[in-house]
């Protein structure tokens, strides 16, 4: 008896529990459609939870991303972002001088789009790593606390496997990383395919 | 009269592309080919112009270490290659650095140039 009241009980519980949901999904959709643009709010808001803002500069394109993918600047904070444009003589062991004003230019495009000014969910956690004291965050990306969260189950064979020369080569799996998207369903990687977590 | 000023604002035209693009000393293209695969050891790093580029300008290269592909510098492969002087100076500055540790000389860039215009 004691049993068939608990499970009554439970029933309902689920019950008002799942009828509240309906009635929340159903609120919220009214809302979207309401829209004009349902599809760009709806892109928007993926792009918010998976990705970085999508932001391109022919300039920085045709600078930087002549000898690597030209990282979207909501993956590093500005005060990351500064060190690297100061010192692109020694560019990760590479030369990447610029005259100065194209310096100047780019520098402008990476810190107005930084991560620290971004409300995309993985640029706030690549801003996480700021230090509190210091202000600074890692200079390389692969290095961000929350960047090797992401890939701690990539293996150094994986990675070779993909034909990348490391973590730094975004696009060799993800497919669409240089518009800002890591999407974990557009991952695709060279000798195993997609990539399930 | 007026085909006549037309006919010299073209010559002007064409001599200034000639001279921005042709390097005024003469270049060497033996000397440059030995210079492109030259190998010089930078920061531990055995280096040369063919780490990256191939030791044949017709062939498309890869950035040794991003693995970005480079497209043929040969300019009968690569018709847009060698025609931006600023994007000649800028690789140069930038490339010499990293390959030989120091900047190159003129006479080294106009050799290289008539290496790679050669192919």
């Amino acid at each position: 008896m004691k049993t068939t009241i608990f499970s009554l009980a439970a029933l309902s519980l689920m019950g008002i529990l799942v009828f509240g949901a309906g009635i929340a999904i159903s609120d919220s959709d009214r809302r979207y459609y309401q829209e004009d643009d349902d599809d760009d709010r709806w892109e928007r808001m993926m792009r918010r939870s998976t990705g970085v803002a999508v932001k391109s500069s022919p300039t920085y394109k045709e600078e930087c991303g002549s000898c690597h993918m030209a990282y979207p600047p909501g993956l590093l904070p500005s005060s990351s972002w500064r060190r690297i444009m100061g010192g692109l003589a020694d560019h990760f062991g590479d030369n990447a001088e610029l005259d100065e004003q194209m310096t100047q230019q780019i520098s402008n495009f990476l810190i107005s789009n930084a991560a620290d000014k971004s409300r995309y969910r993985r640029s706030r956690q690549m801003t996480a790593a700021i230090h509190p004291s210091t202000g600074l965050a890692p200079m390389r990306i692969s290095e961000n606390p929350y960047f090797k969260h992401e890939h701690d189950e990539i293996s150094v064979r994986v990675i070779k496997q993909s034909g990348a020369t490391s973590l730094s080569h975004c696009n060799a799996c993800h497919q669409r990383a240089e518009q800002g998207s890591f999407n974990e369903h557009e991952i695709w990687i060279k000798g195993l395919g997609r990539w399930d977590d | 009269m007026n085909v006549r000023l037309i006919s010299l604002t073209l010559l002007a035209f064409v001599l200034n592309i000639a001279i921005a693009n042709d390097e005024v000393i003469p270049g060497n293209a033996e000397n440059g080919r030995l210079l492109w695969t030259l190998e010089t050891t930078v920061k531990g790093d055995v280096r040369s112009c063919s780490t990256c580029h191939t030791a044949d300008p017709r062939q498309p290269g890869k950035h040794t270490r991003t693995g970005k592909p480079i497209k043929p510098l040969s300019p009968s492969i690569n018709p847009a290659s060698l025609t931006d002087l600023k994007k000649i100076n800028k690789w140069f500055h930038r490339n010499c650095k990293w390959t030989l540790g120091r900047v190159c000389t003129a006479q080294e860039k106009a050799d290289v140039l008539a290496f790679l215009r050669s192919n």
